[in-house]
C-alpha cells in the first residue's frame, strides 16, 4: 500500500484509511484562497472608497477580520474546507478523525505567521517535506491533517454474465487485481480495456476482445452469484 | 461468502446510513436505531477488508464510516457559558500559574525599555543606535504640542480610520509574538527585545527633546492593556519554545502540542486586550481636548484594575484547571 495513508482506529475498533496530501496540492489550494481573498479586498475597497476616512477604517478592520478568520471560519462551520480547498478536494482533519473545533484551527491559522518564516513558507514547506505525514508547522502543534475528500470510485452495477473458474490458481493478490479491474472496466474505453486484459492472456488464454470478455467472466466467478 | 452476495445481503443497511448521512430534500431521516446501524456498517466494513472484496466496495465503506464518525463523534459543546469562565476565572488563574514565564518575557521587554529610556537621559545620542534621525523627526511631528489629533498619521482626523490600523498593526504584532515563539522561543524572545527597545527610544527621545507633555498623557491610557498584552503574547511564545525544549515526562511533539494549547489560551486574552487597548488608543487618547491630568489619572486607574485582575481575580475554587 502507498505510504501515504493515516490510518486512525475508531472507538468502535476499526481503522479508517484517509490519504494524506502533499505540499503541491496544499500550496495550489492556498494560491486560490489567495486570489479570492484579493478579490474581495479589491470589491470591498471600492465599495468602501466612496464612504471617505470611515470606510477606511472600516476596510482595515475587515481586511485584519479577513486575513486572520477567513480560514478558521471556513474550517469550522465548511467542514473543514476552505474555498480553495474546496476547489482542489482537500478537508482538514483532526488526526483522531474528529472535525476541527475553533480553538484547533486558530491555532493551525495562527502558526501560519511561524511557516511563513523566513520567507516564503520555507519553514512550512521543509515541515511538510520531512514530516511523515505532510504537516506544517502549524499542523504539528494543532494536531490536524490535510487529506484529499475522497469522492467514492464510480462503480455501476456489473452485467450479469455466465461465471467462469480459471483453471490456474489465483492468489490473492490476482483475484483482487482481476475483479477490480472488472468493476473499472466500464469506466475504460474498450482498446483501453483490451490492451489492459491482455497483461492477463496467461490466465484467460486469449487475446483482443476474447480475453476482455473471458477476463470478466472470471471476475464474476470470484465475486459469486447474487 | 463471495463479494456478489455480501453487497446483496448488506446494501440495504449501507443505504440507510447513506440516506442518514445526506437526506433527501424534505424527509427527516429516521435516527432511532443509527447506534446499531453504524457499528453494523462498521463490523461490514472490517469484513470487507480482512476477507480481500475489491477496492471500489472497500473505499465505498470506508467512506461511508468515515462520514458518520465525524458527524457522530465531532459534536460540539456550546460556546455560550464559556467566556464569561475564561474571563473570570481561566485566563487570570493561567497567567498565574506561568508566572515564571511572564516574568522573564516582562524582563525581556521593560529591560530594554527601560535601559533606552536611561541610556538617552545619559546620552542623548543613543538614540541614533536604535532609530535613524528621519524616522524620529517623523516621531516629533506625530506629538507636536500644535496638532489637532495626536498620533500617527497625523493627517487623518478619523478616529475610526485609526482604529482599524491600530488593530491590524498591534493585534498582528501579538501573533506575530507568539507564533514564532515556534522556534524554541527566540523569535519571541526577539520580537520582545526589539519592541521594547523601540518604545523606549521613542519614549526616551521625546521626553528629552520636550515633547513629553503630548507623549506621556497619549500613551498613559491605552499603554497598561497593551504593553501588558504584548507581555502575555510573549510569555505564549516563550511556552511554545519550552514546549520544545523541556518535554519533560512527554514526547516532544505530545509536549508543543500541549503547551500550544495553554499558549493559545493565554493569547485570546491577550488579543482581547490589545482590541480594547486600540479602541482606546483610538477614540481616547489622541484627543487633545481632555486635560493631561485626567489622561494620567485614567491611565493610573486601567493600571491598577489589570493588576487586581491578575492577582485578585479566579481564587477560591480548587477544581482542577484543564490544561
Amino acid at each position: 500500500m502507498l505510504d501515504t495513508t493515516w490510518s486512525i482506529e475508531t472507538p468502535e475498533g476499526i481503522t479508517l484509511d484517509l490519504r494524506v496530501a502533499g505540499p503541491i496540492v496544499r500550496a495550489q489550494a492556498w494560491l486560490i484562497d489567495v486570489m479570492i481573498r484579493t478579490a474581495a479586498y479589491i470589491s470591498l475597497g471600492i465599495v468602501l472608497a466612496m464612504l471617505g476616512r470611515a470606510g477606511m477604517g472600516v476596510f482595515l478592520i475587515v481586511f485584519f477580520l479577513i486575513e486572520w478568520f477567513y480560514p478558521v471560519c471556513f474550517e469550522v462551520l465548511g467542514s473543514g474546507q476552505t474555498l480553495g480547498k474546496r476547489v482542489m478536494g482537500l478537508r482538514v482533519l483532526c488526526e483522531d478523525g474528529s472535525p476541527v473545533s475553533w480553538s484547533v484551527s486558530m491555532t493551525r491559522n495562527i502558526l501560519l505567521t511561524a511557516d511563513f518564516l523566513p520567507l516564503a513558507y520555507t519553514a512550512g514547506l521543509l515541515s511538510m517535506l520531512l514530516t511523515r505525514h505532510f504537516q506544517r508547522l502549524g499542523d504539528l502543534a494543532a494536531g490536524t491533517l490535510v487529506i484529499y475528500a475522497d469522492r467514492p470510485l464510480e462503480s455501476k452495477a456489473m452485467e450479469a454474465i455466465e461465471p467462469l473458474s480459471s483453471h490456474v490458481h489465483l492468489g490473492l493478490a490476482e483475484q483482487r487485481a482481476i475483479v477490480s479491474f472488472a468493476e473499472r472496466s466500464q469506466t475504460l474505453t474498450t482498446e483501453r480495456a483490451q490492451e489492459l486484459a491482455e497483461l492477463a492472456v496467461d490466465i484467460t488464454g486469449a487475446t483482443g476482445a476474447e480475453g476482455f470478455h473471458r477476463l470478466k467472466r472470471i471476475a464474476a466467478g470470484l465475486r459469486g452469484a447474487p | 461468502m463471495k463479494q456478489q452476495r455480501f453487497e446483496s445481503l448488506h446494501g440495504t443497511r449501507w443505504e440507510a446510513l447513506q440516506e442518514w448521512l445526506d437526506p433527501k430534500r424534505g424527509s427527516k431521516p429516521a435516527a432511532e436505531d443509527l447506534p446499531h446501524l453504524y457499528r453494523q456498517v462498521c463490523h461490514h466494513l472490517a469484513l470487507a477488508r480482512r476477507r480481500h472484496y475489491s477496492l471500489a466496495l472497500v473505499e465505498r465503506l470506508n467512506g461511508l464510516v468515515l462520514r458518520a464518525h465525524q458527524r457522530i463523534h465531532g459534536a460540539r459543546a456550546g460556546l455560550t457559558g464559556l467566556w464569561i469562565q475564561y474571563a473570570l476565572r481561566t485566563f487570570p488563574r493561567l497567567v498565574r500559574t506561568e508566572w515564571r514565564l511572564v516574568l522573564l518575557s516582562a524582563l525581556l521587554f521593560y529591560g530594554p525599555m527601560a535601559g533606552m529610556m536611561l541610556a538617552i537621559q545619559a546620552r542623548p545620542a543613543s538614540a541614533y543606535l536604535v532609530m535613524n534621525p528621519m524616522e524620529l523627526a517623523n516621531i516629533e511631528d506625530m506629538y507636536d504640542p500644535a496638532a489637532h489629533k495626536i498620533g500617527p498619521a497625523r493627517h487623518s482626523d478619523t478616529d475610526l480610520m485609526m482604529f482599524g490600523h491600530y488593530i491590524r498593526n498591534n493585534v498582528s504584532i501579538d501573533f506575530q509574538c507568539f507564533a514564532t515563539g515556534l522556534f524554541f522561543g527566540l523569535g519571541s524572545a526577539f520580537f520582545l527585545v526589539f519592541n521594547g527597545l523601540v518604545i523606549g527610544t521613542v519614549a526616551g527621545h521625546l521626553t528629552h527633546v520636550g515633547l513629553g507633555g503630548t507623549f506621556w498623557p497619549f500613551v498613559s491610557g491605552h499603554s497598561a492593556l497593551e504593553l501588558t498584552a504584548a507581555v502575555l503574547s510573549g510569555a505564549a511564545g516563550l511556552r511554545l519554545g519550552v514546549g520544545l525544549l523541556l518535554p519533560g515526562r512527554l514526547k516532544r511533539l505530545e509536549s508543543l502540542k500541549v503547551a500550544a494549547r495553554r499558549g493559545m489560551r493565554l493569547l485570546y486574552g491577550a488579543a482581547f486586550m490589545t482590541f480594547t487597548a486600540a479602541f482606546i488608543e483610538a477614540f481616547w487618547s489622541s484627543t487633545t481636548a481632555i486635560p493631561a491630568l485626567t489622561k494620567y489619572i485614567v491611565g493610573i486607574a486601567l493600571c491598577a484594575l489589570v493588576l487586581f485582575y491578575f492577582l485578585a481575580l479566579g481564587h477560591g475554587q480548587t477544581e482542577e484547571a484543564a490544561s
